[in-house]
């Protein structure tokens, strides 16, 4: 438990560092600690995780203080790890630090170098927070605190108004998720009076809680999962998001914090199992996002925007893995994907890092000559999500997918469906970055350069996790252990047993094989139609505004930051108006300056009496005191 | 000596002492609220408290109660201390504006 609290606190106390005396370190060393302190808990979260892998580690459930305390209703601050915990541990912490490696010779040039870094070992506390916690209060403490360091990351560069709009929203859409998440702790605690995981796990079978009662905190908490997460309809911040620096987008907006929604949910299946609407609404609301998100994938020409959808529909997959109860393989493609996805955020990073802050991929091309390490990583991770094989996202997808085909056709048709668009995306991004004639300026060609090798073996790093780490989930088609499966049974384990969990060993192994085939197939299919378009063709996106039909509106994501403008943003701004106009200056205001009015003038009324005469001084004593006595003697 | 106390109130009964110690009173009270002289005013303060000293005698002697006597004599002493103050107070204001008419004491105001 002590090692526990050191892995929490080390971040912390390097945020502590970099946050008051930053200024005066010189930036190495501002940034050794601001990675040091992640590599320490690194190697001592990879302790626990060995710890186990071999069995020796038993659950961690302990409560350090207690919090909130009045009667007999208590609130403790505790600290829980246990295998899904400890798998969120090594992501946050393994992919925290190259991404705080990176960080180094990415910001190298920025004046607030150790604001950065403190804002980056902040928010890795809160993450580590959040997924150590041991009951909904302490993981919403984390939740929060994520939010806020969302919120200072994204507009880092506050110079540009925009960058701050982008983060504004960010947190306002976070808000209304973090609602939903209030009123379902609200439930819970009305319900169970605990927030405890654990005590509301065994309290369920004790107490009699309605069922309505469970689907409304189930949804409610989703809610709050649906902000955080960028799910259909809250989503939109999350490609406005990627204002922050690039390191930012990797860590933050790809590979942890986005996945909280799934931790949360994994966290408190016990409760989704007993609402099998809830479960449907997610999987319905994942598969809807996958789809709807990689559509707007195709169409975007910014390096950063197109991967900030991908994510959107990555996350929308593993929601639906959620739903249909496979939260093992929602878990293992969350895995996947913060290696992967980070990778090619790190990828796009180098590449602006080149270009000297040039996103757009029409004016990109040919940078495989001057950028080869960066290019193989680029191509092993795209690789990987299209779901080619024997990448790592071969195997989390194909789990994916073969649960959903098992539970419901039409979601494994959307899913499919989905990641064929995101085979052709990945790929018409490769192309257009990598391939063919470069397009920008002759100036930006002649500073064309290498990232520095502190920028590339991160990248190396991530893209060998992107090949090797589909080996920890073999499918049961390949005979060989799932290892994941295994290592997550004990959580899971009433989900198992409810047969809710429908893994690949129920599937007919003919069936797999063939669902495999048609996976690969489409992602094959998907990458040839990209190369034919973007390499042998040598078609470029057309340029802003000479779009036109399907083209334009998908290029404009739908209008949908438009259409919640006019019917959100817009309406609460006049009515702001309003109650400001009328509420505030007329009838607060008023109310305040007629207080202050009537005081004035009584006093100004009542200061008449004090006329500086004694004589009537004498006299007002004297009748007083007579009236004093008549009052006595007539109540008498 | 019981029997000289009776038989003076068998002579002069209660009320005359009531009645005197009234109009005393008010006597008192309407110098207070008349006069324009400060010593005036003090006086009839004096006057005011005086005709309560013969009441709380008179009732004493009713009542055969010494303790109404001693305390007379403890109004006496007080009266005597304030009358030592009042009076310095009043010749350092006559120092300072040449007149004790209340009337004309309204520096203090504003």
């Amino acid at each position: 438990m002590n090692y526990l609290l050191v892995i929490i606190l080390l971040p912390l106390f390097g945020f502590l560092i970099n946050a008051f005396i930053g200024k005066k370190l010189p930036k190495t060393i501002s940034g050794i600690i601001g990675s040091g302190t992640i590599l320490v808990s690194f190697v001592l979260s990879s302790v626990f995780f060995l710890g186990f892998l071999n069995g020796t580690q038993q659950k961690i459930d302990v409560d350090v203080y207690d919090w909130i305390a009045f009667g007999d209703f208590k609130i403790t601050f505790g600290l829980l790890l246990d295998q899904l915990s400890v798998m969120w541990l090594m992501v946050i912490t393994g992919v925290g630090f190259l991404i705080h490696v990176y960080s180094m010779g990415y910001m190298h040039e920025d004046e607030k170098f150790h604001n950065f870094f403190s804002y980056l070992n902040l928010f890795i506390f809160f993450m580590l927070l959040l997924v150590l916690g041991n009951n909904f209060l302490v993981t919403f403490i984390g939740w929060e605190g994520v939010g806020l360091c969302s919120y200072l990351l994204i507009g880092f560069w506050f110079k540009n108004q925009d960058y701050n709009n982008a983060a504004k929203k960010a947190f306002v859409m976070n808000r209304i998720g973090d609602l939903g998440f209030l009123i379902g702790m609200f439930l819970l605690l009305y319900n169970f009076h605990s927030l405890h995981f654990g005590t509301i796990q065994t309290a369920l079978g004790t107490i009699q809680v309605s069922h309505a009662t469970i689907v409304a905190i189930t949804m409610l908490l989703f809610v709050g999962a649906m902000g955080k997460s960028a799910q259909l309809p809250l989503y939109t911040w999350l490609p406005d998001a990627m204002a922050g620096p690039t390191p930012v987008s990797a860590l933050i907006h790809a590979a942890t914090m986005v996945t909280a929604g799934i931790y949360m949910i994994a966290r408190a299946h016990f409760l989704y199992l007993l609402a099998p609407e809830t479960m449907q609404f997610i999987a319905v609301i994942g598969a809807a996002t996958a789809l709807f998100a990689a559509t707007i994938g195709v169409f975007q020409n910014d390096i950063k925007k197109v991967l900030a959808y991908s994510t959107v529909s990555q996350l929308g997959l593993m929601f639906m893995a959620l739903g249909i109860g496979a939260f093992t393989s929602g878990v293992f493609h969350v895995v996947t994907h913060a290696f992967f996805k980070a990778c090619l955020f790190l990828g796009s990073g180098s590449v602006i890092h080149a270009l000297h802050g040039e996103q757009d991929i029409r004016k990109m091309g040919g940078l495989r000559k001057w950028m080869p390490i960066t290019f193989i990583t680029f191509l092993l991770s795209s690789l990987a999500i299209s779901g080619i094989f024997p990448f790592a996202g071969f195997f989390s997808k194909d789990e994916i997918l073969a649960a959903a085909y098992e539970h419901n056709k039409v979601l494994w048709a959307v899913a499919s469906f989905a990641s064929f668009l995101t085979a052709f995306y990945m790929f018409r991004l490769v192309f257009l970055t990598f391939t063919g004639d470069f397009r920008g300026t002759e100036e930006q060609k002649h500073h064309l350069h290498e990232s520095p090798s502190v920028i590339t073996f991160p990248l190396i790093v991530l893209a060998l996790l992107a090949v090797v780490g589909g080996f920890m989930g073999l499918p049961e088609v390949f005979h060989a252990k799932h290892f994941l499966k295994e290592f997550l049974n004990p959580v899971f384990a009433q989900a198992t047993q409810a047969g809710g969990e429908m893994g690949a060993h129920e599937t007919n192994s003919s069936i797999e094989i063939m669902l495999m085939s048609i996976a690969s197939i489409l992602a094959v299919v998907a990458i040839a139609i990209a190369y034919v378009m973007y390499v042998s063709r040598k078609r470029i996106p057309a340029k802003d505004g000479e779009q036109y039909g399907i083209g334009k509106i998908i290029y404009n994501k739908y209008y949908v930051d438009e259409i919640y403008n006019a019917l959100v943003v817009k309406p609460i701004l006049v009515l702001s108006e309003l109650a400001h106009d009328v509420l505030d200056r007329t009838f607060v205001d008023g109310i305040v300056n007629w207080s202050g009015k009537f005081s004035l003038m009584a006093g100004a009324q009542v200061r008449k009496i004090q006329n500086g005469s004694i004589g009537f001084y004498l006299l007002f004593m004297v009748v007083s005191i007579v009236a004093i006595f008549a009052f006595v003697f007539l109540k008498n | 000596m019981m029997n000289v106390m009776l038989s003076i109130f068998s002579v002069v009964p209660i009320q005359y002492y009531i009645f005197i110690s009234a109009v005393l009173f008010c006597i008192g009270v309407l110098g207070v609220l008349f006069r324009r002289n400060a010593i005036i005013i003090f006086m009839s303060v004096e006057l005011m408290l005086n005709s309560v000293n013969l009441l709380l005698v008179a009732f004493s002697a009713y009542h055969n109660d010494a303790s109404g006597q001693v305390f007379v004599f403890f109004v006496m002493a007080v009266a005597a201390a304030e009358v030592a103050v009042g009076l310095s107070i009043l010749v350092t204001i006559y120092r300072n504006v040449h007149s004790v008419d209340i009337d004309e004491l309204k520096s203090l105001k504003h």
